[in-house]
């Protein structure tokens, strides 16, 4: 692994809550185009470190590199320029208003020329047939009115929209946090397909899930979290469920045989 | 791998491998009707106030007259542009009970630099409308860095602006032979030309480029759609890349320079600087509802300011047709009454989403 430089890496990142200590000096890699699971038991802090690699917290202490230059995001929008989309697990999107106007929040297009630029005109077309465009890309639903309020989407459509909206945008890294826990069966399945999808175009993921045989499905390595930190990097060709599960609840000690290359 | 059972195998064949589709599954007139209004809420208020007209005309034959007609758009002038800031707060989810004040406000503020300290008018203008944007600054700080609920921060200010307003007066009122003679620009708005019969004020035609500047600012522009945006989901629009506290700072600020534009139309309609003009009492309660009327939801993110200017015009058909009908005018308030609570329950209706 030594010969490899991760695209994304975290040393030694703290983060407290008043008394609660939410990261406790946790390192983290992640390698070009592979999809890396982060698994925890609830309140082991997994929320907490994706957040602070994704800018939504900014950590008391420690250091981020991605593309091994040195950053500190203050805010998600400063992350998301960097190039790493996130799909929250709230998937952070406006029920009322539309697929496109949801998928281009905050980067909006305006049109060229004198509409765009002294009336601010934004360019609804363009913005629609891109929207169109990169869902049907990912094969992922027959859409007919792309205007259509989100609200007014099943569960595991708005996931696809939100997964769409970041695979369209992400260019360097998408976390997906628990993309699959709202979702129906059939649904879940859509979801990991577009995982593996998006992963065919070279852009590694982050996958943070409680769902096992979705992480051993489809995760090239497996970091389990334990109070605050990391706890052991495992594969899953080398390693069960039931292990997996031992480690982050604390119930066995990590198996050095068992670690990912 | 291994251990994995293969169980969402059984999911595959027969219907199941159908793609989730958007076909509208949910027919029936009334759910077309929903449909219609879910996309387009401001019908509502236009078939209210299109029946209203209908039937205030045929109650009085005077109702259907252009010099009629154009005085109800000049009595809804002020609650319109009131109406506008209103409607730009509440699409943030916020309320705004301070309106009418920081108009009175302005306005006193417009007459006494003029009269009390000697500056142009033109000065003292400006000064009034930037002291409208800065009283509006003041509860967008309030309620997005010190995250002070809307309702609470604005019911402070409308005290507080409505007192400052009297005492910075001293409950003095400028009057329009002063106003007259030594600044008639302070009166502008209230000045009138002819279209054909109707006489039209130029507050009136203020109000309508400002409701239209608007409808284009909140649709086509991406400043627009982040007001809805934060309205609808505070939480997911910051995460989605909008910055939150400046767009509700931006939103209450300009929602305070449209007061100030008010206070200065107020002049022109009055004739005079009055620090007791009942718009620093009811502009609130009026401008609320002229935009609950018009189909904007109080809940944030939803509604059209063309919606609230057809809420500003069906109040204004309804005092004007029941007076010609010569009824008591308590019935125009027991009737706006039923409208409010009807378009709230309308909105809760269309806000259901067929799942």
């Amino acid at each position: 692994m030594t010969d490899r430089e991760p695209i994304l890496k975290a040393r030694n990142l703290v983060k407290r809550y008043g008394k609660v200590t939410a990261i406790d000096h946790c390192d983290f890699d992640l390698y070009p185009g592979e999809i890396l699971a982060v698994i925890g038991d609830n309140g082991a802090g997994k929320s907490s470190l994706i957040k602070a690699v994704s800018g939504a917290v900014v950590p008391d202490a420690g250091e981020i590199w991605l593309e091994g230059k040195k950053v500190m995001f203050y805010n998600p929008i400063e992350a998301r320029e960097a190039g790493i989309e996130t799909v929250y697990q709230t998937l952070a999107m406006s029920p009322a208003l539309s697929i496109a106007d949801n998928m281009f929040m905050g980067r909006e297009i305006r049109k060229e020329g004198f509409l765009g630029k002294y009336l601010r005109m934004l360019d609804k077309k363009k913005m629609e047939d891109f929207a169109r465009k990169k869902l049907s890309d990912l094969g992922l639903m027959t859409i007919q009115n792309i205007n259509q309020a989100v609200e007014t989407l099943s569960g595991g459509q708005r996931q696809g929209v939100a997964v769409a909206r970041a695979a369209a945008f992400g260019s360097k890294v998408i976390i997906l946090d628990e993309p699959t826990a709202a979702l129906g069966v059939k649904e879940s399945r859509r979801v990991l397909e577009l995982i593996q999808d998006v992963k065919s175009r070279g852009i590694p993921i982050i996958l943070i899930s409680h769902n096992m045989p979705h992480v051993f499905e489809v995760a090239d390595r497996i970091h389990v979290h334990r109070l605050g930190k990391r706890l052991t990097v495992v594969d899953p060709k080398k390693c069960t469920m039931s292990d997996a599960v031992a480690y982050m609840t604390g119930a066995k000690e990590p198996d050095a045989s068992q670690e990912a290359a | 791998m291994a251990q994995t059972d293969d169980y969402e195998a059984s999911t595959r064949g027969g219907k199941a491998d159908q793609l989730a589709e958007f076909e509208d599954t949910h027919k029936g007139l009334l759910g077309h009707l929903h449909n219609i209004l879910h996309q387009a809420p401001a019908l509502v208020p236009l078939i209210v106030l299109v029946l209203a007209v209908i039937i205030f005309g045929l109650l009085n034959d005077n109702f259907w007259r252009v010099s009629t007609l154009s005085l109800i758009f000049q009595q809804i002038g002020i609650v319109g542009i009131l109406g506008i800031a209103q409607a730009l707060v509440i699409l943030t989810a916020g309320i705004d009970l301070s309106v009418g004040a920081i108009a009175v406000l302005s306005s006193v503020i417009m007459g006494q630099f003029t009269f009390r300290y000697g500056i142009p008018p033109p000065v003292a203008i400006a000064c009034g409308l930037a002291a409208g944007g800065l009283m509006g600054s003041l509860n967008g700080i309030l309620v997005a860095k010190l995250r002070i609920p809307p309702f609470i921060t604005t019911l402070g200010t409308w005290q507080i602006f409505l007192a400052a307003n009297y005492i910075y007066s001293a409950n003095e009122t400028i009057r329009s032979q002063e106003l007259d003679a030594q600044a008639p620009q302070l009166k502008f708005w209230g000045s009138t030309f002819n279209v054909g019969d109707a006489r039209v004020t130029y507050g009136v035609v203020l109000l309508l480029a400002l409701v239209a500047i608007m409808a284009y600012v909140l649709r086509q522009t991406a400043w627009g759609r982040h007001v809805y945006a934060v309205g609808d989901d505070e939480e997911a629009a910051q995460l989605s890349g909008v910055n939150r506290s400046r767009q509700l700072i931006q939103v209450y600020t300009l929602a305070g320079f449209f007061c100030a534009l008010a206070g200065w139309v107020m002049i022109g309609r009055f004739g005079s600087v009055s620090p007791s003009a009942s718009t620093g009492q009811l502009g609130n309660i009026q401008a609320i509802t002229a935009v609950v009327i018009g189909g904007i939801s109080l809940f944030g993110g939803r509604g059209t300011i063309i919606g609230m200017f057809l809420g500003a015009l069906i109040v204004g058909a309804f005092e004007m047709g029941l007076r010609l009908a010569g009824a008591d005018a308590q019935w125009t308030f027991l009737l706006i009454g039923i409208l409010i609570i009807a378009a709230v329950a309308v909105d809760q209706w269309i806000r259901k989403v067929s799942a």
